[in-house]
């Protein structure tokens, strides 16, 4: 009971001493940039701010690779020069399906379409089509499990990196965004009270490509021939053009893209360059073209199409589309942050302005403090002396969770923080624990040191107990919790840490020094 | 100096011996009635859902006067916003609209748009401070997601207890955790509290407390089934849960201390969160004693101890005591 080697007396008080130390960079504001210097986040309803759940539209992207599988095949069979009928992409059934008109092909084809397959890393290189050819000459290609799956995580990852470049573009400061479950991304906009204009720069995947108008095509008509697609106008929808399905030049060549003011007409205008691959391509085109209508496509509607004067050797170009200051701005944004691969839908949305709830926030803040007080009130005359060994144990406590949670970069809201509170009620029924068993050893006569030890001793085993069940109970939550539970879960399991360090090791620390300094007669119990 | 480092009272004098076991009939028959209602109060009217589960959307406004709610509802109406519910706060300087939720995530949102615009052209100098929209698809799968979560870690519970126990505290916790989570659910559906995640938070602390409170009380009863050999297992319970009755009062203060000023002033958000606290530190403590160890006397009376069977002489129990 009272023997402490100088190595664990340091060892403790070095512990007790980091935990404060990561815990006050929470007090602080950050001094030199160059520090690292761990906080905890506060939640949107602490500092105000806007929070987004995103949903990545999936069919969207399998749709997309079966429209990049179709033409794939349409060009593999035209070189092998293998006649087929009906193909097409069956989006429900996530495959490309095709008749061959000669079924004695089949063997001929078969090794065709498996080049079309690659493998998929993360699923242990597992094809990502499987390749179907019936002896009656019906073919189909359908979408791997393993190949969905792998292309989903990239479709998040790649949207969470877009996302993250137009947000920074827009100016905001210090936003979170992190994946959610299967298709889902969770933006935190702090001190963004209305989030409208991060929702509308959110809400275009803004695939920009270049395509030659096709001529001798009424915009009107219902079935445009092969290769060819009627889209409305950006700015007037009733109107239409007929365009070349081909891109001829991908907006994913961009390397920058700015607005700025047109010298002649004083109109916005977006002014863009092309990499290497972007410039060749349009070099050749507009060489190819002079005088020809050249139309600039932005998610399946028509921007402009001008016509081509001159050859546009150098890579850079102009966009004139009516533009306001801000719409310019803003898709000047969108083409250097990139396209998305899929079109985002918001499913939920909260924002807290900034005076909401400062009074809501004084109050529940004021309230919390009290209830720590009362905590320290009650111990204290409860348990006199050894109340206030259990109180210090509860402030270390209450500054390594916080210690803890800083590191992990947990988020703080309000009822985390009630949460957090409660855990500290909790807490020092440890401590409680063993004033009961040290008192009941007195009452049965034993001597101050004997009675501290059987007291410990005993109460140990109750301890451990109580708390590995509750720790237990709320790993399982955490891992098969939602979100939310989970991190709640976290708090409470670091709680029950921290309250096993403070008030079973640290208290006996300071209980065994105050013991050899004194060497009391009789302890204060009541 | 004196007066700090010496305790200043105690909650239940020595060697109070208060026969609770008596008592566990009624005490088992008030817990079931109990969970039986509030199953009942489950199934209807039903919990009041919060936005979390429900969807819809909420949109806090800060008003210069009183707001004129035909207006405000007119203009509503006129946006196709049917059947929003209105709502004053803060001394009549403010408003509270309530939508429900659309078929779909983005028309919800959008109805958040289109109220937005409302209540910019209705109210002039009017300061939107929160705004909230929620489809409504994403609240089954968490609901899911936390009853299995929830029933798992009921397991892991059952498991451990058993194995550093016996079989008849693990299912004597189990099942009176479950009676407490039901009747927090019934007082929930009484009090009209939303349930939301952050209420999910608080029945996940009341759960935390109360299966502390339950192995507590065992673990002194199997320190004790060791003591008294020959001890009744009726007497037993009686004995181990006076002695561990200053530590359960003491453990429950303190946790109601804390939740205490958080129910009274601690704002909208925190309240019902308090409230849910206050409640299962009642339910949990009691439980442990009323339920908990009724369970035990019933499923272990003479598997635990095969001493002769109890009668109903409470000297027995004193000479016992006494002897110690």
């Amino acid at each position: 009971m009272l023997y402490f080697t100088r190595l664990k007396t340091t060892m403790i008080l070095l512990f007790c001493a980091i935990g404060v130390l990561l815990a006050v960079p929470n007090l602080i504001k950050r001094p030199l940039a160059g520090v690292p210097w761990p906080q905890i986040h506060l939640g949107l309803d602490l500092r105000g701010g806007s929070y987004l759940l995103m949903q990545v539209d999936m069919s969207a992207v399998v749709k997309e690779q079966l429209t990049g599988l179709t033409d794939d095949v349409r060009q593999a069979l035209l070189k092998a020069d293998i006649g087929y009928t009906d193909l097409g992409a069956n989006v429900a059934a996530k495959r490309v399906q095709f008749n061959l008109l000669k079924p004695s092909d089949a063997a001929a084809v078969k090794p065709i379409l498996q080049k079309l397959i690659s493998p998929v890393e993360a699923a242990g290189g597992a094809p990502d089509i499987d390749v179907r050819i019936d002896p009656s000459g019906a073919a189909t290609l359908t979408l791997s499990r393993a190949g969905l799956i792998a292309k989903q995580s990239q479709a998040i990852a790649q949207s969470i990196t877009i996302i993250g470049r137009r947000i920074d573009g827009s100016g905001v400061v210090d936003p979170q965004i992190a994946r959610q479950g299967s298709d889902k991304i969770v933006i935190q906009l702090p001190g963004v009270s209305d989030p409208n204009r991060i929702k509308r720069l959110l809400g275009k995947t803004a695939h920009m490509t270049f395509h030659m108008v096709a001529p001798n095509v009424n915009p009107e008509t219902k079935t445009p021939p092969p290769g060819v697609e009627i889209l409305p106008m950006l700015n007037d929808p009733a109107q239409s053009m007929a365009i070349r399905s081909r891109v001829a030049v991908d907006g994913a060549d961009l390397t920058n893209a700015q607005a700025g003011q047109d010298p002649q007409t004083g109109g916005w205008v977006v002014n863009f360059t092309f990499n290497g691959t972007g410039a060749r391509k349009f070099a050749e085109i507009t060489t190819k073209n002079v005088g020809k209508l050249f139309a600039i496509e932005l998610d399946h509607k028509i921007i402009e199409a001008p016509v081509i004067q001159t050859p546009i050797i150098g890579g850079q170009g102009q966009i004139t589309g009516g533009f306001t200051a801000q719409s310019a701005t803003d898709l000047a944004l969108l083409l250097r942050a990139g396209a998305l691969p899929a079109p985002l839908s918001v499913v939920e949305q909260q924002s807290v302005g900034p005076e909401l709830g400062a009074d809501a926030i004084r109050a529940g803040i004021l309230s919390l403090a009290v209830g720590f007080v009362l905590v320290i009130v009650f111990m204290a005359s409860f348990y006199g002396l050894f109340g206030w060994f259990a109180n210090i144990a509860l402030v270390v406590n209450l500054l390594l969770l916080v210690a803890v949670l800083s590191v992990m970069g947990a988020t703080l809201t309000l009822p985390g923080m009630a949460g957090i509170l409660l855990t500290l009620g909790m807490a020092v029924d440890a401590n409680v624990l063993i004033n009961e068993r040290v008192r009941e050893e007195v009452k049965l006569g034993r001597k101050p040191l004997a009675a501290l030890e059987a007291g410990y001793k005993r109460a140990y085993g109750t301890i451990i107990d109580s708390n590995v069940t509750t720790l237990l109970a709320h790993i399982m939550l955490f891992i098969f919790g939602s979100p939310p539970v989970r991190g709640f879960a976290v708090t409470i399991c670091v709680g029950i840490v921290t309250t096993l360090f403070t008030s079973t090791v640290l208290v006996r620390l300071i209980t065994a020094r105050w013991y050899i300094a004194r060497r009391p007669a009789a302890l204060p119990v009541f | 100096m004196k007066f700090i480092t010496t305790p200043a009272f105690r909650l239940v004098p020595d060697g109070t011996r208060i026969r609770f076991m008596k008592g566990r009939f009624i005490g088992l028959m008030v817990s079931a009635v109990l969970s039986t209602a509030s199953i009942i109060l489950f199934f209807h009217p039903g919990l009041n859902l919060g936005l979390d589960f429900k969807g819809g959307v909420v949109i806090q406004v800060a008003t210069p006067s009183k707001p004129d709610f035909t207006k405000l509802r007119s203009g509503l109406d006129a946006a196709h916003l049917q059947g929003a519910a209105l709502q004053g706060f803060g001394n009549g300087k403010g408003v509270l609209i309530s939508l429900e939720s659309k078929a779909n995530a983005n028309a919800t949102e959008q109805s958040l748009t289109a109220a937005e615009g409302v209540v910019k052209a209705t109210i002039p100098g009017a300061n939107i401070e929160s705004t909230q929209a929620i489809g409504a698809s994403v609240s089954d799968t968490l609901f899911q997601q936390g009853l299995v979560a929830l029933g798992l870690s009921f397991l892991m519970i059952l498991v451990y207890i058993w194995f550093r126990f016996e079989w008849q505290f693990a299912v004597g916790a189990v099942a009176t955790l479950i009676l407490d989570v039901t009747k927090t659910v019934g007082f929930m559906v009484i009090t009209q509290i939303p349930f939301d995640l952050v209420t999910i938070a608080a029945i996940l602390t009341v759960i935390g407390y109360s299966t502390n409170d339950k192995v507590v009380v065992y673990d002194r009863m199997r320190e004790n089934l060791r003591k008294y050999k020959t001890m009744p297992l009726r007497e037993l319970i009686d004995l181990s849960i006076n002695e561990t009755l200053n530590r359960t009062l003491g453990t429950s203060s303190t946790v109601f201390l804390a939740a205490l000023p958080l129910a009274l002033f601690g704002g909208a958000s925190l309240s019902g969160f308090a409230w849910i606290m206050l409640f299962g530190i009642v339910v949990g403590t009691s439980s442990s004693i009323y339920i908990a160890a009724p369970i035990l006397l019933l499923l272990g009376e003479h598997r635990l101890r095969r001493g002769p069977k109890t009668n109903e002489d409470p000297t027995v129990a004193k000479a016992q005591v006494r002897g110690r």
